[in-house]
């Protein structure tokens, strides 16, 4: 399960587009100069095998019987690092260098969605800040 | 961010909060802001200023007689006093009922509502025993949302994720601007469904009308019965065993199998022919420069 297929283009390798961070293929996207379409494949369906303890204790808070909108994250790629996409903030976040990523997609998937949700419920996400910003006392 | 305290920025304007957070003297360099994950960070579940509600402690409100900014906030304050079941009884077709709600919770509206219900949710569970209106769960992000009757047109505007559920038939434009989550329609779906489709998957076990999947970006369609007419860049592809495995457990989960299984659910995706990532043609950009 090194790499996947994506209707469009051909993810050879998982580590593709952190060894090529421009990932520029057909002529078209050469011309261009940037890479067209996702550098995942958006519609991989998660392997529930390899769920993490904390997306099932997540799905079980939650009163879920699957991932729901987890199902629709994935880890990407930006500028040839790991990074994946918060929509709450509408920009990627990265994961750091010293982390050591599986060798497959699904595992990295399965990491994606648990270091977002960790995020997304800290007081570290910008939603925190905006929200004391703006809120109404 | 500058070490303020929420008491001091309670004593403080809008204005005051803005700048005493920093958000005026941030600087954003290159296109996004560089942010990284914590690996270490706590393991916490529910938003920091969300609600800590009990899903075994339940309520009942009755909607009649009340306006539907009462209701929407009787619900916010019966779930910051750990309110984890609400009932809403009564809603007699309200419009934009049970928006806004920002965690988990199971929210059971007994009745139909109007327009706009159950908008902007992330996180709850809520079955709603009757129809609903247009535009139901538009923008919706996480959650579980089970319409237990018929579906006015625009089911699922612009959803972003979770599961949308309407057991009986839904209008037209299902899904339209869909960026992620699935939507299930266990009858039949009207014209241009699927309209600028970009993410996520949409199931319809009966018939879906002309136009489906019309100038979709991405994304996928499952339908049981027949298609009237496919869209612009709407194209027929291969059902594969993923999707077949995919679409039995979320068809089962929601007690909408159908009997003969899946294997007759035709797939769309898009051709991908409207694909334009750069605002100016190549040729014309060097005209230009």
């Amino acid at each position: 399960m090194a790499g996947t297929q994506y209707r469009g283009s051909e993810i050879k390798d998982v580590d593709q587009f952190i060894n090529d961070a421009a990932g520029l293929e057909t002529e078209r996207e050469k011309e261009i100069g940037q890479h067209i379409g996702y550098r995942y494949d958006v519609n991989l369906v998660p392997d529930y095998n390899r769920i993490t303890p904390f997306l099932a204790k997540y799905m079980e808070v939650m009163g879920w019987d699957d991932l729901n909108w987890l199902e629709d994250v994935h880890m990407g790629y930006e500028e040839g690092a790991a990074a994946v996409f918060d929509r709450n903030n509408n920009g990627w976040v990265r994961i750091p260098d010293s982390f050591e990523l599986p060798d497959n997609q699904q595992d990295r998937d399965m990491i994606a969605r648990e270091l977002l949700i960790k995020f997304q419920m800290s007081d570290r996400h910008p939603l925190s800040t905006l929200r004391k910003a703006y809120m109404k006392f | 961010m500058a070490s303020v305290t929420d008491a001091e920025l309670k004593a403080m304007n809008q204005e005051e909060r803005v700048t005493a957070l920093g958000m005026r003297t941030e600087q954003l360099t290159g296109k996004s802001l560089y942010v990284e994950f914590d690996t270490e960070a706590a393991d916490n579940f529910t938003y920091p200023w969300a609600p800590d509600v009990d899903f075994n402690k339940r309520t009942e409100v009755d909607c009649d007689g009340k306006t539907t900014t009462e209701v929407n906030r009787q619900i916010r304050e019966l779930m910051a006093e750990g309110y984890g079941t609400i009932v809403l009884q009564n809603p007699r077709g309200m419009h934009s009922l049970g928006v806004g709600i920002l965690s988990r919770l199971n929210l059971i509206i007994e009745g139909s509502t109007g327009y706009f219900a159950i908008g902007l949710i992330d996180g709850p569970n809520v079955r709603v025993t009757g129809r609903v209106g247009w535009s139901c769960a538009e923008n919706m992000m996480a959650g579980t949302v089970v319409i237990e009757k018929n579906a006015g047109s625009t089911f699922g505007a612009a959803i972003r994720g979770g599961d949308l559920v309407c057991r009986g038939s839904v209008g037209s434009r299902t899904g339209i601007d869909q960026k992620g989550g699935t939507i299930l329609v266990g009858g039949d779906t009207g014209a241009l469904s699927g309209f600028m489709m970009q993410r996520g998957r949409m199931v319809v076990c009966g018939n879906a009308g002309k136009n489906l999947g019309d100038s979709m970006y991405d994304g996928t369609i499952y339908v049981g019965g027949d298609i009237k007419s496919l869209g612009v860049d709407a194209i027929k592809a291969e059902l594969t065993d993923l999707d077949k495995a995919w679409l039995t457990r979320k068809l089962t989960q929601y007690g909408l199998m159908p009997d003969k299984g899946v294997d007759h659910f035709t797939k769309v995706v898009a051709g991908k022919q409207l694909w334009n990532y750069d605002n100016l043609e190549p040729n014309e950009k060097k005209l230009i420069l």
